[in-house]
């Protein structure tokens, strides 16, 4: 069984339903640890050696946050400015996240036709994204397509949210018991694009 | 009495004309009193009479300054400077008595020759030390690799006392020594003698570690100011007799007693206390210097006394600069080094008149010298403002200017007054940010608790301009006032910003009223004593309700900065409101409802605002 470090960062936690939405959907999960940034740093003092202690005792690390400016929250940078030493996370001796699985799990507004070369944002959410593909890559770990929802809007049916954060538990689930089947996953932009042939079931 | 009343006037008359005006024309105190003992000697105006005999009591003030000395010298830094004060005074000592003395050979039978070597190798530790104090370079380099020398110089007269009676060359008088006051412990025998010498040293240590803080506690406890003072006088006078008695230089027994007592939490009372004393004495010390230059001698045989001047300094100077360079002091260090030294001290006319009176020499041979010493001693705070001319007009060098430590220098930058319960934090966290704050409190059980707790911690009132001072704050960079008792906070701030303009002030007041009235008083870095603990409260407080840890930090940060922003402009509808005549307790209440209201309105809509992505396509 593999064990699940969610670092979240949410800097308006309290009036993000599709965040609170997915991060509920998978906090009772056993093997899950979900590391909420703002609430632990609200003054951006990141304790390092907490958060470094953290990912080594997992071998999934899933950043869960809103994409602002295609981007990450502002805390999410700090963390990695701060967390990722030399050392430890990269560099001749820098082997602590070797081999582990990374991805993000980002919400948008935009929805998934205003993230192409020709729609209104430009660049493809696999371009936006790719600098934790680069970092991932630099810490070598397998960085795996972001779980994706776009097109989030104030007042979306429960119906969709609910849907939403079902698939996200059962993504985390299935990495957690090994029943993803990771070759697969690249054949699509985003790890949920379509779970059910990527699931194994077992 | 009317005579001495008279004598005293025409001293403290000339020292407070001469000096207010040397210093205006850039010639420094000491230069001033030496100018206004000419004046009023007895080869110009002759207003006053045996200048000797107050050159010789007002000596008291060279014993004095060295115990203020020793005060700012804790034993561990004493250690740490062993080897300038051996090797640079020792070498300085020795070549300057042999260059000196081979050279007076040349002319004198070899007894007098290295009497006079070994008396003018010593320099005048009142008129340098005065002059790097006033010019603030006693805590420079240079100033230590000086003061270093002059302390070895101190501990050298000891063995001289002793050897120049065997240099007698003529028939020695009997009443050559001195008439003692108490008893004459050259009548024990030898070994005696030794152990009582230890003794007394031994006692000295004694006193100042275990006897010395209780009895200043119980002075300080009765708040009468005067009886400290006395307290500290007959410490410095009883020393004095004490290093008298056994044959030792009062002025080493007082500075090994200044030592001791250099982390005692008196030493800043103490120094207040003693200061002004000192400072009259070698006031008048140097007058007498002016007023005893026998200028009918000098006429007489002028070409023979500006030889041994320009010998004497030429010769030390020479001495100096190659110790200097064996001793590996700054490039830049060495020309100060070798002029601040390269003059007779006022050691020598001790020595001398002891010399005459052992039979070393005559009052034919040894009277130019001494008035080569004194034209030295006139000449040296001119060569101090030579120095500054020659130095301010070459290239400055950065790169070697910048060797002096930072750090230690920034420790001595602060002052903070007050050590309650918010001066300890305070401190307690500048300490650990590396600054280490010069710490004033005026509470004596307080200051002896925290003091066994480690800190360094000094009692005293610092409201007192004599206790500024001491602490520093003439060269202190930052006075931060944690005093609770508002009216003597504002004190302070008047104090501090009249006498010291440059030095900058930061301030706790106990509340808003507190922070207006130092506002009054032009302090602009003020914070209100409980206001960030209050704030600090409600942030868990709303944590505890509830709120995401994010929006409870947030909704204090906005509170804060809305607060402390609408400070300055609701300082002024305050002010202006009084003048309206309406009572302090409506204005109070007026302001907690305006604030109020601004609160409520405000701050909720500042966080709302934030992060709330919108669709930019709507």
């Amino acid at each position: 069984m593999n064990k699940i470090l969610i670092n979240f960062a949410h800097p308006a936690r309290a009036r993000s339903q599709m965040n609170n939405a997915l991060r509920k959907s998978v906090e009772d999960l056993e093997g899950i640890t979900v590391n909420d940034l703002y609430a632990q740093y609200p003054d951006f003092l990141i304790d390092v050696k907490r958060e470094q202690g953290l990912c080594e005792d997992h071998d999934v690390i899933i950043f869960q946050h809103p994409f602002y400016w295609y981007s990450t929250p502002a805390i999410m940078k700090e963390w990695l400015d701060l967390v990722l030493e030399h050392g430890w996370a990269y560099g001749s001796q820098g082997k602590a996240l070797e081999g582990k699985l990374f991805f993000q799990a980002i919400t948008g507004g935009g929805d998934d036709s205003t993230y192409r070369k020709d729609g209104y944002n430009a660049f493809t959410i696999g371009e936006l994204t790719s600098p934790y593909r680069a970092t991932a890559n630099l810490c070598r770990m397998t960085w795996l397509p972001p779980f994706t929802v776009l097109g989030i809007h104030r007042g979306l049916p429960a119906e969709m949210i609910e849907a939403h954060a079902k698939d996200y538990r059962r993504a985390v689930t299935a990495l957690r018991d090994g029943t993803l089947d990771i070759e697969k996953v690249f054949e699509y932009r985003y790890l949920n694009s379509d779970l059910n042939t990527i699931i194994r079931s077992s | 009495m009317e005579h001495f009343l008279l004598q005293l006037f025409i001293f403290l008359a000339a020292s407070a004309i001469a000096v207010p005006v040397a210093k205006k024309l850039g010639l420094g105190s000491v230069l001033g009193y030496l100018i206004a003992g000419i004046i009023i000697g007895p080869f110009c105006l002759s207003l006053i009479d045996n200048a000797e005999e107050v050159m010789h009591f007002t000596e008291f003030g060279v014993v004095m300054m060295l115990f203020l000395v020793g005060l700012e010298l804790k034993p561990s830094l004493l250690w740490q400077m062993r080897t300038p004060i051996l090797g640079m005074g020792g070498a300085q000592v020795m070549l300057s008595s042999l260059v000196i003395g081979g050279t007076a050979f040349l002319f004198l039978p070899w007894q007098q020759a290295t009497a006079i070597g070994l008396i003018l190798s010593l320099s005048s530790t009142a008129i340098v030390l005065q002059t790097l104090r006033e010019k603030g370079l006693m805590d420079t380099s240079a100033g230590r690799s000086i003061f270093s020398v002059l302390l070895f110089q101190d501990l050298a007269v000891i063995p001289m006392l002793a050897i120049l009676p065997l240099l007698a060359t003529a028939a020695m008088h009997a009443d050559s020594h001195h008439n003692a006051v108490l008893f004459d412990i050259s009548a024990l025998p030898q070994y005696l003698q030794v152990i009582v010498t230890l003794c007394a040293i031994l006692l000295i240590f004694f006193l100042g570690k275990f006897v010395s803080r209780p009895v200043f506690r119980a002075i300080a406890a009765t708040r009468v100011r005067e009886i400290f003072v006395a307290a500290a006088l007959a410490l410095v006078v009883g020393i004095s007799l004490l290093m008298t008695v056994v044959g030792l230089s009062p002025a080493l027994g007082t500075f090994l007693a200044g030592v001791v007592l250099a982390d005692n939490e008196y030493r800043h009372e103490l120094e207040g206390d003693l200061e002004p004393f000192k400072g009259l004495l070698l006031g008048i010390f140097f007058i007498s210097i002016g007023a005893s230059l026998n200028f009918t001698l000098i006429g007489n045989q002028i070409a023979l006394i500006a030889g041994i001047t320009a010998g004497l300094m030429v010769f030390k100077w020479l001495v100096l600069f190659i110790t200097g360079t064996i001793f590996r002091v700054a490039k830049n260090d060495r020309p100060l080094f070798s002029i601040a030294l390269a003059q007779g001290g006022e050691f020598a006319f001790v020595l001398f008149q002891y010399c005459k009176s052992n039979g070393v020499m005559d009052a034919h041979t040894v009277e130019p010298l001494i008035s080569a010493v004194a034209i030295s001693m006139f000449l040296t705070p001119l060569m101090f403002l030579v120095h500054e001319k020659f130095m301010s007009q070459t290239p400055e060098d950065d790169t070697e200017k910048r060797e002096a430590d930072p750090i230690d220098h920034q420790g001595q930058k602060v002052i903070l007054a007050g050590f309650g319960r918010l001066g300890t934090d305070l401190g307690r966290f500048l300490i650990s940010a590396g600054i280490k704050p010069v710490i004033i409190d005026h509470d004596p059980v307080n200051v002896e608790v925290l003091r066994r707790f480690g800190f360094e911690v000094y009692y005293g009132d610092i409201t007192r301009l004599d206790l500024l001072e001491a602490a520093g704050a003439s060269e202190a960079e930052l006075l931060i006032i944690t005093i609770g008792d508002s009216d003597r906070a504002g004190k302070l701030v008047q104090l501090a910003g009249k006498h010291y303009p440059e030095l900058k002030i930061a301030a706790v007041a106990a509340d808003r009223s507190g922070a207006y009235a130092l506002m009054d008083l032009g302090v602009s870095t003020i914070r209100r004593e409980t206001f960030g603990t209050a704030l600090t409260l409600g942030q868990d407080a709303l944590k505890l309700l509830g709120f995401d840890p994010y929006d409870a930090y947030r909704m204090m940060r906005i509170f804060r900065k809305n607060d402390e922003g609408t400070m300055p402009e609701l300082y002024k509808i305050l002010r202006e409101d009084e003048e309206k005549y309406i009572s302090q307790y409506q204005q109070h209440n007026a302001d907690l409802e305006n604030l109020m209201t601004l609160d409520m309105n405000a701050d909720m809509e500042h966080l709302d605002k934030a992060w709330t992505a919108e669709n930019p396509e709507i």
